[in-house]
């Protein structure tokens, strides 16, 4: 199961679960996961548009959250529903680094059924942890 | 419940400061038997998190509306001493100075009825909404560093505003101190374009009828500009958009890499990440979050800008002849330095409100001439089937730093909501029932049912049972427009 809702952590917010068998698989479930809220038919968004992105952290969950919150900035700077098509994860001397492109297309009202805006990643019961079989983030969203 | 809840009144529940390990405070929720039965657990524990926070002064409060939110629970209040205390985003939350206005008109239900699809339709296509919606007024990047560091008083110099409207909006419309030199680019790129914007979640802005059954307090009524019966008013809830969201974002990592490393501050929750007030960091976000606050104002004024318009385009008159005319704006999501007693001496406290409202007394500093005998204007929004209340603020809410709800709270989540509501079917159910939707989103829609909500009666009227604010009226919904 790549990804997971949830209706037991918060009432007014969003949660899911997202696993992987790699970092970039879970990033790219989680990314999913993320759009999907604000967009019920992720598989019309066509790969119109490319932004590469490089992101870098201390540790795996704190990239994980800026990659989420880079997401939901391009959906209110430039209107744009992206989502990873290439991405690597690789240790970067002390800490992490995520190099990926996300391609997409600006929201369509009509064509693209919206569902609700994501504010942003929230801290409460945040997680990304190793399991027997690959990663596991818990992500609860402000919308 | 926990079994540890004490009773204190009807409608004050207290959590002892043994319930917890680092409670340095007591907590209270104000609530009737029925509200705390069925508050959900997030609330007890988010609220006697809030207690531990350093410099907490005398409880730390969760109005009848709680429920969980993250960091503070949504209806979450707790005054710091600006010395030793902290400041937290979690005690604002992410959506800074989300809030609401309420606007007059001198039409009557049986006048706005024939017209009411076509105004809806028109409101629907004055005011952007949904997810990323950008707005009619196009600004620079410098420019929009006017409108955060200005608020309301940029919007008077624009044209979008009346010196009525900016006297009518808590603290005029424009938190002072506040410098856009402390505002990320990345947070001005992410909000210079959405100005004017409803947004979606439970955003949205709606025509309400003030039935003469429904006038609770005739004499605050008519003080209130409440004089017609039948008379329509709109409501609308929105807030600082991208802007904000990104503010609170950057804030809140900066916070939590500080906190224990600089600050030696530990907490049970990392939404709950803080600073010293006084600290450079602390400093910089209180600045920061005025600018977010006064982008809130200054969306909410152009919004009101686009009102004016839409109704006097349709109604073939000017927004003066049609009495388009503020009762007043209150902010949710904030933090303030106010003076309140504490111990019986009147202390400067930096008031964090998260999903409360602001509700001065009579008599109350800082309150429009206007209001000085009534009290502030209290404005809190039901769900979109129900209704919702302009109330005022009472001389008995000190106790909680004249605080009170901020709308009726949910009590399921939006993932069990759109399991059991379909949006194209509440659409039109809600139309049956003399209601008329317009959304870009029925995915949205059917999570803001009804039912997803708790009992506006019930919690309206157990704020006034606890002395916090007092009804005035109910307003029942004809027509919304939501993202």
């Amino acid at each position: 199961m790549p990804f997971e809702y949830r209706g037991d952590i918060a009432h007014a917010d969003i949660a899911f679960n997202a696993w992987g068998d790699t970092l970039e698989e879970l990033f790219r479930e989680a990314a999913r996961a993320t759009m999907q809220v604000m967009v019920e038919n992720l598989a019309e968004v066509r790969p119109a548009q490319t932004v590469e992105l490089e992101l870098e952290q201390e540790n795996e969950e704190m990239l994980l959250f800026d990659f989420l919150n880079e997401l939901i900035f391009y959906k209110d700077a430039r209107r744009l529903i992206l989502l990873p098509s290439q991405m690597t994860i690789s240790r970067d001397g002390e800490g992490f680094k995520v190099h990926a492109t996300l391609k997409g297309e600006e929201i369509e009202v009509g064509r693209h059924r919206m569902n609700t805006d994501v504010k942003a990643v929230t801290m409460l019961r945040y997680s990304l942890e190793q399991v027997a079989c690959g990663w596991r983030a818990t992500v609860v969203l402000d919308v | 419940m926990p079994a540890a809840l004490k009773r204190i009144s009807d409608t004050v529940w207290e959590l002892p400061v043994s319930y917890k390990e680092g409670m340095l405070v007591p907590a209270r929720i104000f609530a009737s038997e029925k509200l705390i039965r069925e508050m959900d657990a997030g609330v007890f524990e988010q609220v006697s998190n809030v207690a531990t926070l350093p410099g907490i002064q005398r409880y730390a409060y969760c109005m009848p509306d709680g429920h969980w939110g993250y960091g503070f629970p949504i209806g979450g209040v707790a005054a710091m001493d600006p010395g030793t205390g902290v400041i937290s985003p979690g005690g604002i939350g992410f959506d800074i100075n989300c809030g609401m206005r309420l606007v007059l008109t001198n039409l009557t239900a049986e006048q706005v009825l024939p017209k009411l699809h076509q105004l809806v339709d028109r409101l629907f296509s004055r005011i952007p909404t949904g997810v990323g919606c950008h707005g009619f007024v196009k600004l620079k990047e410098d420019d929009f560093r006017s409108v955060i560091e200005q608020g309301s008083r940029w919007c008077l110099k624009q044209g979008f505003a009346t010196k009525e409207d900016l006297e009518m909006t808590e603290e005029g419309g424009c938190f002072p101190g506040a410098d856009a030199s402390h505002v990320s680019d990345k947070a001005v790129e992410r909000g210079f374009n959405q100005l004017g914007t409803l947004g979606s979640g439970n955003h949205y802005c709606e025509i309400q009828v003030v039935k003469p059954e429904n006038v609770m307090d005739a004499e605050l009524a008519e003080a209130f500009g409440l004089t017609i019966p039948n008379q329509v008013v709109i409501m609308f809830h929105c807030g600082s958009r991208g802007f904000g969201h990104q503010v609170a974002t950057d804030y809140l990592k900066l916070f939590l890499s500080v906190m224990d490393r600089k600050y030696g501050i530990r907490i049970r929750d990392r939404e709950l990440a803080c600073a010293p007030f006084h600290s450079p960091e602390g400093q910089a976000y209180y600045s920061a979050m005025k600018c977010a606050v006064n982008m809130a104002f200054a969306n909410r004024q152009v919004i009101l800008h686009h009102i004016r318009e839409v109704f006097s385009e349709l109604f073939g008159a000017s927004p003066d002849e049609l009495g388009l005319r503020m009762v007043y704006d209150v902010a949710h999501n904030t933090a303030k330095l106010e003076k309140h007693k504490v111990n019986g001496k009147e202390k400067e406290l930096l008031i964090h409100r998260k999903g409360s409202t602001r509700a001065f007394g009579p008599g109350a500093p800082g309150l429009p001439e206007c209001y000085e005998k009534t009290g502030q204007p209290v404005i809190i929004g039901g769900s979109m089937e129900t209704g919702s209340y302009l109330l005022a603020g009472m001389s008995s809410g000190a106790d909680a730093f004249f605080t009170t709800a901020h709308g009726s709270g949910r009590t399921m989540s939006r993932h069990e909501a759109k399991k059991r509501f379909r949006g194209d079917k509440l659409q039109r159910e809600m139309e049956a029932r003399g209601i008329y939707v317009r959304t870009d989103s029925f995915g949205g829609l059917a999570e803001e049912a009804g039912p997803a909500y708790k009992d506006i009666d019930e919690v309206v009227e157990a704020t006034e049972l606890a002395g916090l604010s007092k009804r005035v009226a109910r307003l029942v919904p004809i027509g919304n427009i939501k993202g």
